[in-house]
């Protein structure tokens, strides 16, 4: 098949790159550990009983370890449970989000804690809050007529 | 050359775009609604919801327009390239065509009664009338009508021109509409399977996970069966229309099988922050998603190179001279051009969109939004108007005139104004953090959402420039029905000399097809089988 020369020099640029660029974000995720949210072997639930299912039995914050937590928080329409969490600066949080109805948004605007709350399924995300400063946890999946009114706080106290 | 308007296939290629306006008329007055509200300019009256009119505005605009639009101008090109359509395939298409119009009439009824404010996505466990997923159904089965109706013709002409090379845009048409049909299992999957039999109270549960990854199995090639008619106006018919060639038919349809390929077994980079899933399936389906830059690549070479072969053609001189010397004032080449020059930064927002973990920073924010009002709204929709202003005049036996062309130009202005302010305010205040798919609100007065109002503010005010677009185009399509009586040429270009022959492998499509199964295999069979074994499923919710 006749390539112009040209064409053939564009595509070998091109298609470089994007090896570059996969092995790039490839290298991130495997090596160093920056995996999007999630995975399959987290815990299955039945979205029926969610606060009957540990952990989310007891929703709210548990310390491991100096300055930091598993956050096991449960949306619904249209809040979180628990809301208005209060951690000190420094903090390490591991967020275990599942849905108590429909499918909803984990967002923390300002921070990459992003994720998808499902029923039936638990989605996991850890970050560290540097910064004091009253963080807005909102949901950014269209979940009801509510949906604009689903938001907390979170108080990162310095 | 023969005349086409009068005939049943005119008028077929005729209903399908009138059909495709009506719902862009529709569908831009909810969007230009909504973004009054979510900038807090306007509250809506009579109780009309907001997500209501998100709900028809993403159906109408996403489904419709593009579908109806799509559909007609295909058969209007196979007509223009493989002769007349065969009775029974006329036939077939008019059936399809009533299927569609009557499922959109019926969706559109269940989404004004409240019934069905779920979005254009519908994702589970919110639960819809019944009757909004049959009318999906409806729908997608119609346009399967389609399908068998363009490659019924294609067969048709292959069969009775043994041993030729197929004309390229009928080759283009039957690559589109095969990729439809294969990603269109997926929704009539979850569609038939999952949300109907469950909507009817026929079982108690359905299994959320495995819905939203039926629809995304179908939602990313959706967006290539936009991208593929908007590429064959500019592989096929911008060539002719600047009076320059089609620089290689073997590339081109090198880069359609590519496409088809390559844009199937990828929709999990659309679930790439969902649980359930594991972060390795998660980057195999980033990489094969990346594999899409290749015919992308191609096709901005191929563009480009016949730009330049036509302006040196004319006596431009120098490395650029050739820009000066493109039919700006032709509205057939500028709206096409413009979407095509928008679409170099709405790929870029789409590499940052796929890019595994770079996801987290913009998911379900307005950036995304950003990003498909860039590529469907801008690129595809001004490539859509460019071709309706000779297509209709080609299809009713009238004149493509002077006054229509300025019109055109102005619409083609005003649009691109409008896209650029509106999915620019939304790219940066999505960076922010500002959820889409949100009505009004500044949460509590927070500091950051009172940020992101500004930004609002002008997504509301380009609202309004782009239905004063959608105005001048209505105006413009009862000018077309009233222009002076003649005929209008369906472009089709020809290829360059200096193009090499077009090896015959690539028009063999059972080699395509198995590849692309095994990848679909390949990409999709864990995930699945990991989602299928999760726990109970979850009942239906009604919250609106």
């Amino acid at each position: 098949m006749h390539i112009h020369r040209l064409e053939k020099i564009w595509l070998i640029i091109g298609i470089a790159m994007l090896v570059v660029f996969l092995v790039a974000i490839g290298f991130s995720a495997f090596a160093m550990g920056n995996h999007p949210p999630g995975h399959s072997s987290a815990i299955k639930l039945d979205p029926e009983k969610v606060y009957e299912t540990p952990p989310f039995d007891n929703p709210g914050l548990e310390r491991i370890g100096e300055n930091e937590y598993n956050a096991y928080i449960v949306a619904y329409v249209y809040g979180y449970n628990p809301g208005n969490i209060e951690i000190p600066v420094g903090a390490t949080v591991h967020f275990y989000v599942t849905s108590a109805d429909v499918v909803h948004g984990f967002n923390i605007p300002g921070t990459i804690v992003n994720m998808m709350a499902v029923p039936g399924e638990v989605n996991e995300m850890t970050y560290t809050f540097e910064e004091p400063a009253e963080y807005l946890l909102l949901c950014n999946e269209y979940c009801g007529i509510g949906h604009e009114y689903m938001a907390t706080t979170i108080t990162v106290k310095g | 050359m023969i005349s086409v308007h009068k005939t049943t296939d005119s008028k077929l290629s005729l209903a399908h775009i009138l059909v495709a306006y009506a719902a862009l008329t529709i569908g831009g007055i909810c969007g230009m609604l909504q973004g009054m509200v979510r900038g807090g300019v306007i509250e809506l009256p009579y109780g009309i919801g907001y997500y209501q009119l998100l709900t028809a505005h993403g159906v109408l605009m996403a489904l419709i327009f593009t579908t109806f639009f799509i559909i007609g101008f295909l058969y209007a090109g196979m007509v223009r390239t493989t002769g007349p359509l065969l009775p029974t395939v006329n036939k077939i298409a008019w059936v399809g065509f009533l299927m569609m119009t009557v499922g959109t009439v019926l969706g559109v009824i269940m989404v004004l009664l409240n019934k069905a404010t779920v979005l254009y996505t519908f994702y589970a466990p919110m639960k819809a009338s019944p009757w909004f997923y049959v009318a999906l159904v409806l729908i997608v089965v119609g346009s399967w009508c389609a399908l068998v109706a363009i490659m019924s013709q294609f067969r048709y002409w292959k069969r009775t021109h043994k041993g030729k090379l197929s004309p390229l845009f009928a080759f283009m048409a039957a690559s589109t509409m095969i990729l439809w049909f294969i990603a269109t299992l997926g929704v009539a999957a979850t569609v038939l399977l999952q949300f109907i039999p469950w909507s009817f109270g026929w079982v108690e549960t359905i299994n959320v996970m495995i819905s939203r990854t039926l629809f995304w199995y179908f939602g990313h090639p959706l967006v290539y069966f936009w991208l593929l008619p908007t590429y064959m106006v500019w592989y096929v018919i911008l060539p002719k229309i600047i009076g320059g060639k089609i620089f290689s038919d073997s590339m081109a349809r090198l880069s359609f099988v590519l496409f088809l390929i390559f844009s199937i077994p990828v929709g999990l980079h659309h679930q790439l922050m969902e649980p359930g899933i594991s972060p390795t399936w998660k980057y195999i389906q980033v990489v094969l998603t990346f594999l899409v830059v290749i015919p992308s690549l191609m096709t901005a070479f191929a563009m480009f190179a016949t730009f330049e072969s036509f302006g040196r053609s004319k006596g431009a001189k120098g490395l650029f001279g050739w820009i000066r010397k493109l039919p700006y004032g032709d509205v057939r080449f500028l709206a096409p051009f413009v979407g095509m020059l928008l679409f170099i930064p709405a790929g870029a927002g789409g590499i940052i969109n796929a890019s595994n973990q770079m996801n987290a920073v913009v998911h379900n924010t307005l950036w995304v939004t950003g990003h498909f009002h860039l590529t469907v709204a801008t690129t595809v929709a001004l490539t859509f108007f460019g071709v309706t202003y000779w297509l209709v005049p080609h299809l009713t036996g009238r004149k493509f005139t002077k006054s229509l062309n300025r019109m055109g130009i102005w619409v083609t202005i005003t649009w691109a104004i409008g896209m650029v302010l509106m999915s620019g305010a939304m790219h940066i205040v999505g960076l922010f953090g500002a959820p889409r798919r949100t009505a009004y609100t500044t949460y509590n007065d927070h500091t950051l959402a009172l940020e992101w109002l500004t930004y609002e503010r002008v997504m509301a005010i380009s609202g309004a420039i782009l239905f004063i677009a959608i105005i001048l185009l209505v105006i413009s399509l009862i000018m077309m029905f009233r222009a002076p009586k003649g005929e209008e040429e369906f472009p089709i270009g020809e290829v360059s000399e200096l193009a090499g022959a077009t090896p015959a492998v690539l028009d063999k499509w059972w080699i395509w097809l198995i590849i692309l199964a095994v990848l679909i295999v390949f990409a999709y069979t864990m995930p699945v089988i990991d989602l299928i074994n999760s726990g109970p499923g979850s009942k239906g919710w009604v919250t609106w």
